[in-house]
């Protein structure tokens, strides 16, 4: 066996750990639901007040068994149901550390409604949570109308022990669904490059740091890495089916674009040489796959089948053509050319047809179109020393920034429900991953280790 | 301070001399008033009194070391790796956001051309480097065409193509890690790497 080929097997190895890990944090199946209650039809809570969005309380879950990891779950899924409620600013969250003054309960039978109603709550979370004989989670939960004591929504999982963080998310989002008809983004994951475990490149004379791709949940926690191929990785996509994720990587020696499974814990590698070929970007069915390349000796853009088959190429010439984006519909193709002189935002149709130019600022790459309802393009625009991210609103042609200069802010990836942006930001003296709101409020950072670059985020 | 304290010292020392030597003179030698020859020029006082000159510090000529004349049997007998760690390459560098060829790029790769041909069994990778400024992504693609430029012109030179690999690492691996224009421009750049010989 070649050095190559053990050390590609040893990364396959080392993936299915990782992945087997990744696996087990999927969120837990839901147990199927109960029967829906008949309060549950029409139950969504409103404020008293015209205009001002419901206050929710959620406080700590009830922990029905005494042992300290069932102790510590009660509390994991109080605070980031709260915090996962708090991320699509569509509610009030009343803050935590105000409702010590309230009775506990010990259960959905002694709630303190009148206490809670007295803290001005609209809506309150209630929830268990048990150890069961085989060692798994049982969380059960209910959403209550303060006003009227009723329980809207009523739901019961069991599952692995292993990251209670999931059940909060998971009910995170069927609360958004139910309440809002919304999808929450409370499952969803971000990939993106980073230099954190400061591995050097082997085969070459010069100091040089790997960068490898790794997933975060939405909200940066557990953290993981998926390759371990001692070379620059970079640039990760996620597949709409969020099972795979396609990168750029200089394993072969020029840069490549691979397929990985992270589930599976199986690569592909989908282009072969002896080109370059990089900057995957899925189409919205996840049956294409759009990339650059310099096969004709230029850098055009390419479309393939997800498998790396039919390959046809998009755009000609010898301007640069790079980053690509495919809108919602998988008709059109947003992308960075020069061949106006600077780098510039330009769409054409995916049939090769209808070029035309969005952009006319100092330099824009990386466009990212937003998933529907809304028709936008996020991208990163010079505007001083750094790049701030800014959107186009296609409908109106306006653009609107949701940066402002703190630090070199780039790459930007929609949440799958286009109201949040992950991008990557320098304003802490290491680039970091961090989201915003579609408005430039609520900013997160996600990562703290190391340097991060490119996130994308899973639909 | 030291040096300043020494020389004072000194200077001291020395006026004491002259004025103990006067009042000597004079004890013994009553006044007449008789034509003498003019007196010696009192010596100065000045060079007693002067702390000792600092040795001026003796301009170097740079030593002249005869380039080292590009032995054959050094290059042929060293190691990809010691080769590529004392490269007999010359990199070619580029302005911001260009992938121009410069003059002096032109004759960086010309010298290039010159010891490919004389080494006609070497194969290298041209590497496309750019500074810290632009976008990650569109940096992939500047650096390709920078890798590219440099590559077509050793092609225009007579260097069979097939003995180059080109790949773009963007702005993925600095040479410097600087945030200046020093830095930017040692990092805009076509690096030779030697990959067989």
């Amino acid at each position: 066996m070649t050095k190559k080929a053990f050390l590609f097997t040893l990364a396959l190895a080392l993936g299915f750990t990782v992945v087997g890990a990744a696996r087990r944090q999927q969120p837990p199946p839901p147990a199927s639901p109960p029967p829906q209650q008949p309060s549950e039809i029409g139950a969504t809570i409103s404020s008293g007040a015209v205009g001002a969005p419901p206050k929710y309380a959620v406080p700590d879950f009830i922990p029905l068994s005494t042992d300290p990891q069932t102790v510590a779950a009660a509390k994991t899924l109080g605070q980031v149901l709260w915090d996962d409620l708090n991320y699509e600013r569509e509610f009030y969250m009343i803050p935590r550390d105000t409702y010590q003054t309230i009775p506990a309960a010990h259960g959905f039978t002694d709630v303190p409604f009148d206490a809670w109603r007295e803290l001005g709550t609209d809506a309150l979370v209630v929830g268990t949570v048990e150890r069961t004989d085989g060692g798994n989670l049982q969380v059960q939960v209910q959403l209550f109308n303060v006003k009227s004591h009723q329980s809207v929504f009523a739901r019961s999982y069991t599952g692995p022990a292993t990251n209670p963080r999931a059940y909060a998310h998971t009910i995170s989002d069927e609360i958004f669904r139910q309440q809002r008809g919304l999808n929450g983004v409370a499952r969803t994951h971000i990939a993106f490059a980073s230099d954190r475990d400061e591995e050097r490149m082997p085969g070459t004379v010069l100091d040089r740091t790997v960068k490898e791709i790794y997933i975060s949940d939405y909200d940066g926690a557990n953290q993981r890495r998926v390759t371990v191929n001692r070379s620059l990785n970079i640039v990760p996509a996620w597949s709409p089916d969020g099972q795979s994720i396609a990168y750029t990587s200089y394993r072969r020696g020029i840069p490549e674009i691979f397929l990985s499974f992270i589930y599976k814990g199986t690569l592909e590698e989908i282009t072969h040489g002896p080109s370059q070929n990089f900057l995957p970007a899925w189409s919205p069915d996840g049956q294409h796959i759009a990339f650059m390349s310099d096969r004709d000796g230029h850098d055009n853009l390419y479309v393939m089948d997800a498998n790396g088959g039919n390959v046809r190429q998009l755009t000609h010439g010898s301007s640069i053509s790079a980053s690509p984006t495919w809108s919602p519909s998988g008709t059109e193709i947003a992308f960075t050319s020069d061949r106006s002189g600077t780098p510039q935002i330009y769409v054409i149709g995916a049939d090769g047809l209808g070029l035309r130019r969005l952009t006319n600022e100092s330099y824009c790459d990386r466009p990212t179109w937003s998933p529907p309802p809304y028709n936008e393009i996020a991208y990163a625009s010079r505007t001083g020393p750094g790049f701030d991210i800014k959107i186009l609103d296609l409908e109106t042609g306006q653009i609107r920034q949701v940066t402002f200069g703190e630090g070199s802010n780039q790459s930007p990836s929609f949440a799958p429900n286009g109201r949040h942006l992950a991008f990557s930001s320098t304003r802490t003296g290491h680039t970091e991953i961090f989201t915003v709101g579609r408005d430039g409020k609520g900013l997160r950072q996600i990562t703290t280790k190391g340097s991060n670059y490119q996130p994308s985020w899973s639909h | 301070m030291q040096i300043r304290r020494a020389a004072r010292t000194a200077a001291m020392v020395g006026v004491s001399f002259m004025v103990l030597a006067l009042a000597a003179c004079g004890g013994k030698q009553p006044p007449v008033a008789r034509p003498t020859p003019p007196p010696p020029p009192a010596p100065a006082p000045a060079p007693a009194a002067k702390p000792p000159a600092p040795p001026e510090p003796v301009v170097e000529q740079p030593p002249v070391v005869p380039p080292e004349p590009i032995q054959e049997d050094t290059l042929s007998s060293s190691s990809l790796d010691a080769l590529n760690r004392n490269s007999p390459f010359k990199d070619a560098f580029f302005d911001f956001d260009s992938a121009e060829l410069s003059a002096d790029a032109r004759a960086a790769l010309q010298q290039d051309a010159d010891l490919l041909k004389k080494y006609p069994t070497w194969k290298i990778t041209i590497e496309g480097h750019c500074d810290e400024r632009g976008t990650a992504e569109y940096n992939l693609a500047l650096g390709e065409r920078r890798a590219g430029a440099a590559q077509a012109y050793l092609v225009s030179l007579g260097i069979a193509a097939d003995r180059i690999r080109t790949v773009s690492y963007g702005k993925e691996f600095p040479f410097d890690p600087g945030h200046d224009e020093a830095a930017w421009a040692k990092n805009r750049r076509a690096h030779f790497v030697l990959t067989s010989k």
